[in-house]
């Protein structure tokens, strides 16, 4: 076989291999964006879901070029250089075999391009989004304007929100074996099992634990922070839709992990407002008896220092473990 | 073509002849029950186990469990300790250090003719490596099983099958042995089996580690069960503490266990990397290493380097929930992320211990069956190096919202992508080597190619997963959970198979049947991406992992899910037929070199002498010198037999 005849030969079957490659990658991303990209997850409840959507879609787009490039090559190689195949061509031995300058160095600089940029592409959105509604830690820094002063008022009782004000509402999230209870420090501290927040506005939830870890997930508004005992762990998002969300414990947390789900609700600003004051009212004498609004809690577990989250189920002492012995929450 | 088989003089000289045995006959040499084996360790152990846990509970007695129900951490863990001593004890691993210990001179290992070898602790790397084929099989099959409750239980989000702490339970031995189980998979049996004989040695650099590395890896096997009695422990294999300080004393069987694994894992990446670097032959220079040993010497380093975090980490639990100990507890100044820290810093790097020997394999293979030297050689071999050097920089990425060090997210979103690039170069000496050849379809390159479409599909995701705003969405859900099936069982697990189609002729002189191969592959290969695919989109729409209720829209997708996993778990029986069929029902010879292939493993007499090589061989080139018209012989093996040299079609075996 003389060269300039295996010079066209590859020139043919990477031309058509091409020719395959770019049809596909275009149909599959013009498929992809048009048909599934509006509905991929997390979906537009809040403007962290709508961002981290974006870049859901944009990985997408770029995957199915690379899944698609790879499948053709293996689909052709596997249909036209088969031994069974007759007419196959002598496979090339030495050195032309042995590797091609040109094609190794244009693989690692074409994957090194795509690598960087997409990590270049999830560090902007990561700092654009205020940390994409993922724990940042007790102290964050990447944050929405007039967090830190909601936060540093939200310990003292002076703090307040009102609807129309565009204050950081800051919810304290406490997970323990196996539920969570929200505290909202801009209305007394009052502790409700129920999680609802106002549209349009900026919420800044603080994550915490009594017992293990669990990880508070808030799927349709694309939070996820771990709750860590001892620890706070900040994560931003700011409501866009009104409607209903759900929660769920993505940190395996003991035997009822399955079980420790609820369900949230973005209502209107005016309508939070009403919710939050009559149930500031209702539960001010349960509020009393809480533990003063803090970031963390440490749990004890005899229940004789106060400072105590009485979970209502029957938690018998023991100094070592306390594995198993708690009921499901109810 | 033939090729003068002329031996240059000083490699003459080098050729070893086999050590004396000693004169001393020692215990285990005794005949029957005296001597010792399977039985004396097994009796041992469970003496040991007794024993400790007596023991455990005269000196703790005061920190019981639950009142009156004896059960108590520090019991088991003396139990554990105990019995895992007893069990080397009865298998003879202790006889040479502890004689060496009082100055003795020790005596010389049994050297056991037949069957019974294979139930000693024998030095004999190709003994081990049949051992450990059968290790990792079990520790399979009992993984396999539990899958099928898991699945079982999945079926229906309200109806159960078992109650949620029996669930978990299952959930965390699965998850357990079969991380434990993939660390070995296929170091254990096919790295201890032919890194010798791929690189022209006649045995391991430490026979004896070498025995103990398989023989601690069983006592884990029985570790991680001790933990059943006690009810398991609820953590899943990732033991997060507090959860872990909270558990019952079955916690203790995953910290010792992964210890004693551990210990395993550090002897045998030791040994392995030792046998690499020193026992290479005359000739077998670096850059004619085969690519499978590349890849077991990037592996071993890592279980070298990386094991001892989990050993520390494991023994710390043990503390916290024996001595009272506050590693942990963060009420007691402790913290729970040094657990997550620790793990991670030994988890990532294990991820590429279970990812580098698929490469290695099918990089190793890939060739033979395509009759086309490897593409890119020193590509695959610094890709392999890269991983490994950047996979101790990448653990947080398991953390990105854990809340710890959030501002370094960035970093590690970086280093995290950047190992796809070293990772992709798998992809480029796969398509390269393909690139016009002549693809033979027997078993192995099936699944060898297999392993291309599911690992793409898994480091793809693994890109999705690096990304912390998506990360938000997926992180602890059924698409980690997919995204690790497809690296670990669509990669390592195909590898493993891909090998022992491969090397079984080799190894036991018999050929596996074919037809039944073309349907455990097409059954593993279909219902695998059945079972695992529909799980990104489980995650996709909300369903976090290791839970056993789920939203009712999900049971769907959770039952196509189930059905193909029983299907998978089926195909894994054909699998078990055929070696039982092809190993003896129907034993059908083996051809010398069945897959005609140039490797130095194949060019040794079947059944492999004792001492592997005859004389010595002095290598020529690489192993890879297929279609090349004039190459030289792969090596020269001293024995007057002229060498195999590679045929110019490679159509017609040489
Ligand atoms: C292209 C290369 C890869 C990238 C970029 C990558 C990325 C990631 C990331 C970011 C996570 C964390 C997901 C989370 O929990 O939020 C993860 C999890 C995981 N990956 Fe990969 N990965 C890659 C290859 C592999 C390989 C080769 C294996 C194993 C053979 C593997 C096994 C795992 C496992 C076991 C977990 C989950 C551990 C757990 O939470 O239980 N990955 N991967
Ligand atoms: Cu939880
Ligand atoms: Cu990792």
């Amino acid at each position: 076989m003389s060269t300039e005849n295996s010079m066209k030969k590859e020139t043919h079957h990477l031309r058509r291999m091409a020719t395959i490659w770019v049809i596909l990658s275009v149909a599959a991303d013009l498929l992809f964006m048009f048909w599934v990209a509006p509905h991929v997850p997390p979906g537009t409840m809040t403007d962290t879901a709508r961002a981290n959507q974006f870049d859901f879609n944009v990985l997408f787009l770029m995957a199915f070029p690379v899944l698609i490039g790879v499948w053709v090559y293996m689909g052709y190689a596997i249909v036209n250089w088969s031994a069974k195949r007759a007419g196959v061509p002598e496979p090339v031995g030495g050195p032309a075999a042995r590797g091609n300058l040109k094609a190794q160095v244009s693989w690692i600089v074409v994957t090194s391009i795509v690598v960087l940029f997409l990590a270049g592409f999830g560090t902007v959105a990561l700092i654009n989004g205020n940390g994409s509604g993922g724990g940042e830690g007790p102290n964050p820094v990447w944050m929405p304007a007039g967090s830190a002063k909601a936060e540093t008022a939200a310990l003292t009782s002076s703090a307040s929100w009102t609807p129309g004000s565009n204050q950081v509402l800051v919810v304290q999230v406490i997970g323990q074996q196996w539920k969570f209870t929200y505290r909202y420090p801009q209305f007394g501290g009052f502790e409700s099992p129920q999680l609802i927040l106002p549209n349009n506005t900026e919420i800044a939830f603080n994550v915490t634990s009594l017992d293990v870890i669990h990880s508070f997930w808030a799927y349709q508004l694309s939070v996820k922070a771990d709750a860590n005992p001892q620890q706070n762990n900040v994560a931003y998002t700011k409501t866009a839709q009104l409607g209903n969300f759900t929660v769920r414990c993505s940190e395996l947390c003991g035997i009822w992990h399955g079980s420790m789900y609820n369900y949230g609700k973005v209502v209107s600003q005016s309508n939070f407002q009403n919710w939050a004051t009559t149930t500031e009212a209702a539960n001010a004498a349960n509020t009393k008896n809480l533990p003063p609004f803090a970031w963390t809690y440490v749990p004890d577990a005899n229940g004789a220092a106060g400072g105590y989250y009485i979970d209502g189920n029957v938690t018998p002492y023991s100094q070592v473990e306390t594995y198993g012995a708690k009921q499901p929450a109810s | 073509m033939t090729i003068s088989a002329e031996r240059p003089t000083e490699v003459a000289a080098s050729s070893v002849t086999p050590p004396v045995q000693s004169g001393r006959v020692g215990w285990t040499q005794r005949p029957g029950w005296m001597s010792q084996h399977l039985g004396t360790a097994i009796v041992l152990g469970i003496v040991g186990y007794l024993f400790g846990h007596w023991l455990g509970h005269e000196i703790t007695g005061d920190y019981a469990y639950i009142q009156n129900s004896g059960q108590n951490s520090s019991a088991n863990f003396f139990a554990l300790l105990f019995g895992v001593v007893g069990w080397l004890l009865g298998i003879g691993a202790l006889n040479y250090p502890v004689a060496k210990l009082f100055g003795r001179e020790p005596n010389q290992e049994p050297t056991v003719e037949g069957w019974s070898k294979y139930f000693r602790y024998t030095l004999d790397h190709k003994v081990v490596g049949l051992q450990y084929v059968v290790g990792v099989l079990l520790f399979m099959f009992t993984g396999g099983l539990l899958a099928m409750a898991i699945r079982a239980e999945l079926l229906n989000p309200t109806t159960h099958l078992f109650g949620p702490g029996t669930y978990i339970e299952i959930v965390s031995e699965h998850g357990t042995i079969m991380m434990m189980m993939a660390t070995s998979i296929i170091v254990g049996p096919l790295g201890n089996y032919f890194v010798p004989l791929m690189i022209g040695s006649r045995k391991m650099a430490f026979p004896r580690i070498e025995a103990f590395s398989f023989w601690i890896f069983v006592a884990g096997y029985a570790v991680i069960f001790s933990a059943l009695p006690y009810g398991g422990f609820p953590t899943g294999w990732t033991g997060y503490a507090p959860l872990q300080t909270q558990a019952g004393p079955g916690m203790i069987s995953y910290l010792f266990g992964f210890a004693v694994i551990g210990m395993g894992m550090m002897a045998a990446g030791f040994n392995i990397a030792v046998t690499i670097i020193n026992n290479r032959a005359p000739g077998m220079t670096w850059s004619r290493v085969p690519i499978f040993v590349w890849s077991i010497l990037a592996t071993a380093a890592l279980l070298t380097l990386a094991t001892p975090t989990l050993f520390a980490a494991g023994l710390f639990g043990i503390l916290d929930k024996t001595a009272q100990t506050a590693f942990y507890v963060s009420e007691h100044g402790g913290s729970s992320y040094l657990w997550e820290n620790l793990f991670w810093f030994f988890g990532h790097p294990e991820v590429y211990i279970m990812a580098l020997p698929g490469f290695g394999i099918v990089a190793e293979i890939l060739p033979v069956f395509t009759r086309k030297p490897l593409f890119a050689y020193k590509v695959a071999a610094s890709g392999m190096i890269g991983v490994a050097l950047l996979s101790f920089f990448v653990w947080q990425h398991h953390l990105f919202q854990s809340g710890i060090n959030p501002d370094m997210r960035p970093l590690f979103m970086l280093t995290t992508e950047l190992i796809s690039i070293p990772t992709g170069f798998i992809f480029l000496v796969g398509m390269g080597t393909l690139y016009r050849a002549k693809i033979r379809f027997e078993i192995p390159m099936l699944f060898a190619m297999a392993l291309f479409f599911n690992f793409l599909i898994g480091g793809v995701t693994g890109v999705f997963l690096s990304d912390v705003p998506v990360n938000v969405t997926v992180h602890g859900g059924f698409f980690v959970l997919s995204h690790f099936h497809y690296t670990i069982m669509g990669g390592l697990l195909f590898a493993f198979m891909a090998g022992l189609y491969y090397w079984l002729p080799k190894m036991t002189g018999r050929m596996m049947n074919k037809k039944l191969g073309l349907w455990h592959f097409w059954t593993m290969f279909i219902f695998f991406n059945l079972t695992f695919f529909p799980m990104f989109i489980i995650g996709l729409l909300g369903q976090p992992r290791r839970v056993f209720t789920y939203a009712k829209n999900l049971q769907g997708l959770n039952d196509f899910s189930s059905i193909s996993a029983f299907l998978l778990g089926l195909s894994f029986l054909l699998f078990f037929a055929n070696l039982m069929y092809s190993m003896y029902i129907k034993p059908v010879k083996a051809p010398a070199n069945p897959w005609d292939s140039l490797g130095l493993e194949w060019q040794t007499a079947s059944p492999i002498p004792e001492y592997n090589f005859e004389r010595i061989p002095v290598v020529m080139t690489d192993p890879y010198h297929y279609s090349e018209v004039g190459a030289p012989p792969v090596a020269d093996m001293g024995t007057g037999a002229p060498p195999v040299v590679s045929t110019t079609s490679g159509s017609s075996p040489a």
